[in-house]
């Protein structure tokens, strides 16, 4: 292990990994968006636009990431839509983790039984208070496990980025083994920056997994 | 209209060529699944143990796997190892290994789920029944733990499918390899072809791992 070549390439990894902590947050960030959205539409069973969230979702789960970067970088721009590599892979991930989003605030929402809804009702509650202290509040905390592992999926997901060429941490890695065959230190430092951004938010994970489990009725 | 490389795919073997592409995508993966498979069950198994030292040593290892990227796992096993231990590994042979060691923990958890998933009780009725301890585990655990287990294990595929197309950055020719050399090689005949090549690949994909999430969707629901 070269020490000396693990202090001078600090710097580099720094900035990769503030590179990846924004693309990644960011898209997380868009991902929730769409989740909640395409939940709503799914829990109302809007006419149409529930079609339309179905088949968004089925395409974008059963899809690898690398493919649908490839896709939106490579093949949009023949069609006249261009994008820079960061907002490609912020659309990238955003694409990929709305519809996992999706599918853990949905499962949350039906995990509540109709009863719950109707009783909230029948005590003269209006649609969105029932909303608000009933069904939210439940639907949440069984949501929170599937919401937590999507992050953790999606911020592992950004490893791709350096297929499209945005300097990320695994660019960085990639490079300095290309460049001072320095392949050892390169990964260890490697390994040691994912750990520094993954390990935060897995620990917060299952804090608030274990914080949670006191809210579920009757289980 | 302008042409958007779908005749470069109907050009001589092309369709072909793309198709064997998917086929060692999917070549991968099923391998890797099947030595996962039984891998993974026995881990899940020994981790259900109240034995200290087994439990750190498989928590690490799981923990490990599963909180680094694929492809950073990818590359420790076929840059790391191969310069560490001076040995020779093929692109093929590395993305096996590594997909088997992500598979085996993943499986393992989800088998260590399954189990624990059964109340007590059920141990605790089939010993108040007079039955052995091999007969709870034949006739009462093991065919509930199944149930969960399966759609969450056929899910596991989709995602070593969806996982294997990483092998392109390690550089195994596979189906994504083999559209970028037909882009570069009728890059003066057809410039815009990566649109309609990129967009045929993510539906190939589609097309692989739907019908599987279909089952593993229709089998939750039927045994739940």
């Amino acid at each position: 292990m070269n020490w000396e070549f693990i202090m001078e390439s600090l710097p580099l990894y720094q900035k990769a990994a503030w590179l990846t902590v924004k693309i990644g947050f960011v898209g997380v960030a868009i991902s929730i968006l769409i989740g909640l959205l395409c939940a709503a539409v799914q829990y109302y069973r809007v006419p149409v636009l529930r079609r339309m969230v179905a088949v968004y979702i089925e395409l974008s789960r059963n899809t690898p990431l690398l493919i649908q970067l490839f896709f939106i970088y490579y093949g949009l721009p023949k069609i006249g839509i261009q994008t820079d590599a960061a907002h490609c892979g912020i659309a990238g991930l955003a694409f990929l983790g709305g519809s996992y989003m999706a599918e853990a605030f949905r499962s949350g929402l039906e995990a509540i039984e109709p009863v719950q809804l109707e009783s909230a009702l029948s005590l003269g509650m209006n649609q969105y208070q029932a909303m608000r202290h009933v069904i939210l509040p439940q639907a949440v905390s069984i949501s929170i496990p599937a919401f937590m592992a999507n992050v953790i999926f999606l911020l592992k997901e950004t490893s791709v980025f350096s297929a499209i060429s945005l300097m990320d941490l695994m660019f960085t890695a990639k490079d300095l083994i290309g460049v001072y065959y320095k392949t050892t230190e390169s990964l260890f430092l490697l390994v040691v920056f994912y750990l520094m951004i993954l390990l935060p938010v897995s620990i917060l994970g299952s804090l608030l997994e274990r914080r949670l489990r006191y809210a579920g009725f009757g289980a | 209209m302008p042409d958007l490389g779908l005749d470069v795919l109907l050009k001589g073997q092309n369709m072909v060529r793309l198709l064997g592409g998917l086929g060692v995508a999917l070549r991968i993966s099923l391998l890797s699944v099947l030595i996962s498979l039984p891998l993974g069950i026995l881990i899940g198994v020994v981790m259900t143990w109240k034995n200290p030292v087994t439990k750190v040593i498989f928590r690490i290892y799981l923990e490990f796997i599963r909180i680094m990227p694929q492809m950073v796992l990818l590359f420790l096993v076929y840059f790391g190892t191969t310069r560490a231990f001076g040995w020779d590994l093929s692109g093929e042979t590395a993305s096996i290994i590594v997909f088997s060691l992500w598979g085996t923990a993943e499986m393992s958890d989800l088998v260590r789920g399954a189990l624990i998933s059964i109340p007590k009780h059920q141990y605790e009725s089939g010993a108040a029944l007079a039955l052995g301890k091999a007969q709870i585990y034949f006739y009462i655990i093991i065919p509930q733990a199944l149930r969960r287990l399966i759609p969450l294990s056929i899910n596991l595929i989709t995602r070593m499918i969806k996982t294997t197309s990483l092998i392109l950055m390690i550089g195994v020719v596979e189906v994504l390899k083999v559209a970028q050399q037909m882009i570069e090689a009728n890059r003066m005949s057809s410039p815009n072809a990566a649109f309609g090549i990129y967009l045929v690949v993510f539906l190939l994909y589609f097309i692989a791992c739907w019908p599987i999430s279909l089952l593993a969707k229709y089998l939750e629901k039927k045994w739940r």
